[in-house]
């Protein structure tokens, strides 16, 4: 369908930005406008207003700064998977990437978009939350950070307040030593997920230190699996460990049936991936 | 805040300026206002890939950007690429193979096999299919478009 009608407004400075936000209680901001648009054309929500960010400068790019690896909200998927810097220090994100959507989607839709959408499918919400990432959250008052393990509070739902924008997200910066998986399942590629996983951890001697396992699609945000990252913890992923990580994960998953699988297969798809994450970490 | 915006978009490498309302999509822009009307619409929200056009150079769903969204940008459609030449190898491709049936979803296959060609010369046929399964072909001809997809990345021997 064609998207119902609205207005629009591209300010030049963040400033002007939450002036606009401010003053219509029904401005929507627009970034990438990938998913955004697609609710509109379908008429899932009618904003009286648009606010297009894009031409807000200091909103995008990659960077190391410090002992963080900072992007900008504004910062396509299809940067992140071409940058060099991603590929070196956070290559968790160079993996999950491809997973997102097609290369025409990937072109245009940002990482702060998808942030703030917070579809518990979605990828970059559970990088986000396996690398202990900070949400840098601009307000007209100042910034403010966010932990991405405390931004996703409910299906669709985060951590930010009306007038709030995502400025940035910064990845801690873990080393070489760290290693990472992402797998992710789906009918098609391209398709949203219907399992995945995005699993973290340092080994050493074979044996697994730190391990993050932070799950899209199982539930109603991205989920730690504490359980099984309990279970995995200091071991070598060995067929007992493996066993005991995926025991776990009933108690730390609650994925909601759909379409293409109910909660149960959805459970078993969880952690078959698990197993291989583990055995990828570890290898 | 406005219901309609001055908009200036280069398409097919000559500028044109319209008042556009902030609801149309790009590609209802180009086909009802320009009638440029080789890009398709299918499904409107973005799976199908029949809209597929390049703005700036990288392609983009046509349905799923706001001609405003393009104001000061490039807008590269079927038209102006079939013109350049630069789709030619890849349609006769696609004809030699029957790589098209009713034809409603060639012209943003083209653009994304166009774009496959230019950034993964060396693509596998499982690559070739991972890449495309973002354009649906609702005749299910995607064997004779791998094809042809397959024959033009041969042809060129793994170069851009």
């Amino acid at each position: 369908m064609k998207a119902p009608s609205f207005a629009y407004a591209k300010p030049r400075s963040l400033e002007e930005a939450f002036v606009l936000l401010r003053r219509t209680e029904d401005a929507k901001v627009l970034a990438g406008g990938q998913t955004l648009l697609a609710t509109l054309n379908m008429r899932l929500s009618s904003p009286a207003v648009l606010v297009d960010i894009t031409g807000v400068p200091g909103l995008d790019g990659i960077a190391v700064r410090g002992s963080v690896l900072r992007i900008g909200a504004l910062t396509r998927h299809r940067e992140i998977e071409r940058s060099p810097e991603v590929a070196e220090h956070a290559p968790l994100l160079a993996a999950a990437a491809p997973h997102i959507a097609h290369v025409a989607i990937r072109n245009v839709g940002t990482i702060g978009g998808s942030l703030a959408h917070a579809d518990p499918a979605a990828e970059w919400p559970a990088c986000c939350v396996a690398l202990d990432a900070e949400i840098v959250v601009a307000a007209r008052a100042g910034e403010r950070r966010v932990r991405a393990r405390e931004f996703f509070k409910d299906l669709f739902d985060t951590a930010l307040a009306p007038g709030e924008l995502i400025a940035a997200v910064e990845f801690p910066l873990l080393g070489a030593a760290y290693r990472s998986a992402f797998l992710e399942l789906a009918r098609r590629h391209g398709d949203y997920a219907m399992i995945g996983v995005a699993a973290v951890a340092k080994p050493a001697a074979g044996a697994l230190a730190d391990v993050r396992l932070a799950f899209l699609g199982a539930g109603t945000t991205p989920v730690l699996a504490c359980g099984a990252m309990a279970a995995a913890e200091g071991k070598k992923p060995s067929p007992e460990v493996i066993a005991a990580v995926q025991r776990a994960l009933a108690q730390d998953l609650a994925p909601i049936g759909d379409l293409n699988a109910a909660p149960a297969t959805k459970l078993h798809l969880a952690r078959v991936l698990s197993g291989r994450a583990l055995a990828q970490l570890a290898a | 805040m406005d219901a309609t915006i001055q908009t200036t978009i280069t398409v097919n490498g000559a500028a044109v300026t319209r008042t556009v309302p902030a609801r149309q999509h790009l590609i209802d822009f180009l086909r009802e206002t320009l009638g440029l009307t080789g890009s398709h619409v299918g499904c409107e929200h973005g799976v199908c890939g029949a809209c597929t056009i390049r703005v700036d150079g990288e392609i983009v769903r046509g349905c799923l950007m706001l001609a405003v969204q393009a104001h000061g940008r490039r807008v590269d459609t079927i038209e102006g690429m079939s013109d350049s030449g630069e789709l030619a190898e890849l349609q006769r491709s696609f004809h030699e193979h029957n790589a098209l049936q009713c034809g409603f979803c060639t012209p943003g296959m083209l653009l994304a096999a166009h774009d496959l060609v230019r950034t993964k010369p060396q693509a596998t046929r499982a690559e070739i299919r991972e890449y495309m399964a973002g354009n649906y072909c609702r005749c299910t001809g995607y064997h004779a478009i791998v094809d042809a997809v397959e024959e033009v990345l041969a042809l060129r021997g793994g170069k851009p």
